[in-house]
C-alpha cells in the first residue's frame, strides 16, 4: 500500500501499516454517514426548493430589494438578529455555541488538507480553545432547557439527546486535545486516505473512537432532525421574500391554475 | 359572560409562570351543517376524518413552503415562548407560539418524518387522535395570527401559517368555526361581513350625507356604485354603522370631498375584510377578494383605496395582486391580471391605503386642518398587528408606522408613544383578531389584551393619554368591548380618520 506523501515533514506513516478491523468499520461508517448527510441534505433542499410559496409573507422589517434581503439574511445567519431582539441569554449562549462550533469545524480542516491552508493553521490555537467555549455554550443552553420552566415544557427527549451528543463530541475532542493525545498524524493520514480511497490505519484510542462515532451519528441525524434549521432558515418565506407585492405580481403555478378554471 | 374580569396588571412585566390547562375549556362555537356547507366544507366531522386530515396536511405541505420549512426548522429554543399576548394573558403553556405549533408539529413528525415513525416518544411525535383534533380546534382558535412570534424567531417561523393550515385541515374534515365561516358565507351571499344588503347600505349612506350636512354645512357625498368614478373605496363593513368606525368613514369622505376626488363605494364589494385568510383557505381567500376585482372592472375605476382595517390591508397589500391582479407588474402574457392592470392608473400605488392617500394629499398641501379641534385629546397610536407585520405603506420599509403617525401629528397637537416594546413591529394584537372577535371567546379576548392595556394604562397615568387611535376595524370593535372591563372609557378608541374628520377644513382652504 502506498503512503500518500511519504516525504512530507508534517506527517508520516510506516509504509507497512495495514488497515485494522476498526479502521475498516470506521471507514464504512464514514462513507455511509457522508452519503446520508449529503444525499439527505440535498433531498431536503430539493424539497424546499420545489415547494412553492404561493403568497407574499415577509415579516416586518421587510426589505424591498433583493440586496436588502441578502443583507437581512446575512444578519440573521451571522448575528442571529431576531434572537437578539427576543432574549439576550438565549442569544448569547446560542452565539457562543455556534461561533465556537464554526471555529472548531474550520480548525478540523487541518485533518483533511495537505498542505494545511495558512488560514487554517492560523486559527488552530483559537480553534483548540473554542472547544471549551463550545462546551460552555452547550451547557448554558442545556441549563436553560432544564431550569427555565417554559423551555423545559417545550423540550422533547430528542432536544436533550441532541445536546448530549454535542457534549460527548466536545468532551471527547477536548480530552484528545488537552489530556490524552492520540497519534493525530496517523488520524490525518487515515482521513486523507478515506478521501482518496487509499485506506490507512486508524490509531486505536477509545477517545477517538467515541469522538468519531458520535460525529458520524451527527452527520446521519442531520437531514432528519431539527438540525435542518441550518438550511431551513434560507428557505423561510418570512425572511427571504422581498417586500414588493404591489409592484410585482407573485403567483404560484398551482394558484395560476385556478385562474384558467374560473 | 358576566363573570369575565380583567386580569391584574403585572407590577413589572415579568414572564408569567405556567398554568397548564388554564384555557382548555375555552372553545369557540363550532359551525353547524348549514354554515359549513354554504362555503363548500363538509357539514359535520366526517367518518374518515383521520385519513382525510392527514391527506390534507400532506397536500398543504406540498403547496406551502412556509408550512414545510416551519415544521422542520424549529429547534425549541424558546425565543417565541413569552411573546404571545394570549400566553401572557392566560398563562396556558399551549398558548406559547412554539407549543401551539407543536400541536401540529407532533402530528407532522408522526406521519411525515422517519424518526417520528420509528421513535415517536423520543421526538415528541403523536398519533392524530380525536383528543388531538379537539385540542387543535381549541388552541388554533386561540391564535389571532398576529405574527408577533415570527418577528423574534431566528428562522422567522410564523405561527399564523401553522394556525391557518390547522384551521384549513379542520374545515376540510367538517370541523369549522361558527364565527368565521358564517361571515364568509355572508360575504358571498350579501356582499359584506355584517350582512348589510345593498338597499340598506344606500339608506345608510344617504343618512350619513344628511348628518354631515347638518354637522358641517357642506354637501359631503357618500356615493355608491358610481360608474366612471376615479377611486373605488373598499372599506370594512363595520365602517357603515358601528361606533367608532363610522366616524372614520366620515373622515375618508371629507378627505375625498376636500380634495375634489371623485370616488365611489360598491354594493357588490362592500367589504374590505377577508376572513378567507383567517381560515387559511386559499380558494375562499381568493373568492372573497375577487369581488373587488369584479367591482373595479365593472365600475371602471382608476384607483383602489382601502379603508382602515388591519387584516384587510394585509390581504390588499400583500395578496391582492396575487389573487386578483389589483397591483402592477404582471407578466405581459398574464391576461387575467393585465385586464385589470391596464385599467388602473399606475401613477399611484395600487391598491393604496386610505392613510397613504390622505398623507399624499397633506404633503401636496391639498388639505388644511384646524388642529385645535383635537386639543381635547392626548393621543397615542396602537399599531394594528396585520398592518405592522404583514404589510407596508409608502413604498419603503417602515412606512406603515410613519404614515399614520404623520397624519395624527398633522391633525392634532398632542401625540405620545406607548412603550417601544409594544409598538411598531413589536406591537401587541388587540386580542380580537384572526377570527376571534366573537362573544364566545370573550374570556380569551379580555385576557389577550392585557399587555396592550398595561402600557395604555401607563401612558394614561403618566402622560394623560385619553385617546388611542388605530387603523383597524377589529381593533376598534375589540377595544370598545374590552376597555370598559379594564376600567377605561370605550370612547377612548377611534380611527385615525376620526381625528382627520374632527380637524379637516372643508371650505375655502
Amino acid at each position: 500500500m502506498q503512503v500518500l506523501t511519504p516525504d512530507s515533514a508534517s506527517w508520516q506513516l510506516a509504509p507497512d501499516t495495514r488497515p485494522l478491523p476498526m479502521s475498516i468499520l470506521f471507514a464504512i461508517l464514514f462513507y455511509l454517514a457522508t452519503l446520508v448527510f449529503v444525499v439527505g441534505l440535498l433531498y431536503r433542499i430539493g424539497v424546499y426548493t420545489r415547494t412553492p410559496a404561493p403568497l407574499k409573507i415577509p415579516t416586518t422589517p421587510a426589505p424591498t430589494t433583493t440586496g436588502g434581503v441578502v443583507l437581512r439574511m446575512a444578519r440573521e445567519v451571522l448575528f442571529f438578529e431576531s434572537l437578539f431582539k427576543s432574549n439576550l441569554w438565549t442569544w448569547g449562549l446560542g452565539m457562543l455555541f455556534h461561533a465556537s462550533l464554526a471555529l472548531v469545524l474550520l480548525r478540523h480542516l487541518r485533518y483533511f488538507t495537505e498542505p494545511v491552508w495558512a488560514w487554517v493553521a492560523f486559527i488552530q490555537p483559537f480553534g483548540k480553545y473554542a472547544g471549551i467555549t463550545l462546551l460552555l455554550g452547550a451547557a448554558g443552553l442545556w441549563a436553560r432547557r432544564l431550569f427555565v420552566e417554559r423551555i423545559r415544557y417545550i423540550s422533547t427527549p430528542s432536544d436533550h439527546l441532541m445536546l448530549a451528543l454535542f457534549f460527548v463530541i466536545a468532551i471527547s475532542g477536548l480530552m484528545m486535545t488537552f489530556v490524552a493525545h492520540p497519534d493525530v498524524v496517523a488520524v490525518k493520514g487515515y482521513f486523507l486516505g478515506l478521501m482518496s480511497f487509499n485506506w490507512q490505519a486508524l490509531p486505536s484510542s477509545a477517545g477517538l473512537y467515541v469522538h468519531l462515532l458520535m460525529v458520524a451519528a451527527l452527520l446521519m441525524i442531520f437531514p432528519i432532525s431539527k438540525l435542518l434549521h441550518a438550511p431551513g432558515v434560507f428557505f423561510s418565506p418570512s425572511r427571504n421574500q422581498t417586500d414588493n407585492p404591489r409592484e410585482k405580481r407573485h403567483i404560484a403555478a398551482w394558484a395560476k391554475q385556478l385562474e384558467s378554471e374560473s | 359572560m358576566a363573570d369575565i374580569a380583567a386580569p391584574a396588571y403585572r407590577i413589572i412585566p415579568i414572564i408569567p409562570a405556567l398554568k397548564p390547562g388554564a384555557m382548555e375549556g375555552v372553545r369557540s362555537f363550532v359551525a353547524n351543517e348549514k354554515i359549513q356547507e354554504a362555503i363548500g366544507f363538509p357539514g359535520q366531522l366526517v367518518e374518515d376524518w383521520h385519513d382525510r386530515a392527514i391527506a390534507r396536511m400532506g397536500e398543504l405541505l406540498g403547496k406551502y413552503r412556509s408550512l414545510k420549512v416551519y415544521m422542520d426548522a424549529c429547534v425549541h429554543c424558546g425565543a417565541c415562548s413569552d411573546k404571545c399576548h394570549y400566553f401572557i394573558g392566560t398563562q396556558d403553556p399551549k398558548n406559547m407560539p412554539v407549543a401551539r405549533q407543536d400541536l401540529m408539529r407532533s402530528v407532522y413528525r408522526r406521519y411525515f418524518t422517519l424518526p417520528g415513525k420509528l421513535f415517536p416518544k423520543l421526538v415528541g411525535a403523536r398519533d392524530l387522535t380525536r383528543e388531538v383534533l379537539d385540542e387543535w380546534y381549541t388552541y388554533f382558535y386561540q391564535c389571532s395570527e398576529c405574527r408577533r412570534c415570527s418577528v423574534f424567531c431566528p428562522y422567522g417561523i410564523d405561527t399564523a401559517e401553522v394556525t391557518m393550515a390547522a384551521r384549513e385541515i379542520l374545515d376540510s374534515v367538517g370541523y369549522g368555526q361558527k364565527y368565521s365561516n358564517e361571515i364568509i358565507g355572508k360575504v358571498h351571499k350579501i356582499g359584506n361581513n355584517l350582512g348589510l344588503p345593498g338597499p340598506a347600505l344606500k339608506d345608510t349612506l344617504e343618512g350619513l350625507e344628511e348628518d354631515v350636512k347638518e354637522d358641517t354645512g357642506f354637501d359631503v357625498r357618500f356615493p355608491l356604485d358610481v360608474k366612471g368614478a376615479e377611486v373605488l373605496l373598499i372599506t370594512p363593513s363595520a365602517d357603515f354603522f358601528a361606533e367608532p368606525h363610522i366616524d372614520g368613514l366620515i373622515g375618508y369622505a371629507k378627505v375625498f370631498h376636500a380634495t375634489g376626488t371623485s370616488w365611489t363605494l360598491s354594493s357588490m364589494a362592500s367589504e374590505a375584510g377577508n376572513f378567507g385568510m383567517f381560515i387559511g383557505n386559499y380558494e375562499q381567500l381568493r373568492k372573497v377578494a375577487l369581488r373587488i376585482r369584479e367591482a373595479a372592472l365593472e365600475l371602471g375605476v382608476k384607483r383602489i383605496v382601502v379603508g382602515e382595517c388591519g387584516h384587510a390591508w394585509r390581504v390588499a397589500y400583500s395578496f391582492w395582486n396575487t389573487l386578483t391582479g389589483v397591483g402592477e407588474g404582471a407578466d405581459p402574457n398574464d391576461r387575467f391580471a393585465q385586464m385589470l392592470q391596464k385599467q388602473l392608473d399606475h401613477r399611484y400605488r395600487q391598491p393604496s391605503h386610505v392613510c397613504e392617500f390622505t398623507w399624499d394629499m397633506i404633503q401636496d398641501e391639498r388639505l388644511t386642518f384646524d388642529k385645535s379641534a383635537n386639543d381635547k385629546y392626548i393621543i397615542t397610536f396602537h399599531d394594528s398587528c396585520n398592518v405592522a407585520r404583514g404589510s407596508s405603506m409608502g413604498g419603503y420599509p417602515g412606512g406603515q408606522f410613519d404614515i399614520p403617525r404623520n397624519i395624527i401629528k398633522a391633525v392634532a397637537n398632542h401625540f405620545v408613544e406607548m412603550s417601544p416594546e409594544t409598538t411598531h413591529e413589536k406591537t401587541f394584537c388587540c386580542g380580537g383578531g384572526g377570527g376571534l372577535l366573537t362573544d364566545d371567546l370573550l374570556d380569551l379576548r379580555v385576557k389577550g389584551s392585557l399587555p396592550r392595556m398595561e402600557v395604555l394604562q401607563q401612558v394614561a397615568d403618566e402622560q394623560g393619554v385619553n385617546f388611542m387611535a388605530c387603523i383597524c376595524a377589529i381593533c376598534k370593535a375589540q377595544f370598545t368591548k374590552i376597555m370598559p372591563i379594564y376600567g377605561f372609557d370605550r370612547r377612548m378608541v377611534g380611527g385615525v380618520h376620526q381625528l382627520v374628520s374632527n380637524a379637516i377644513k372643508l371650505g375655502n382652504k
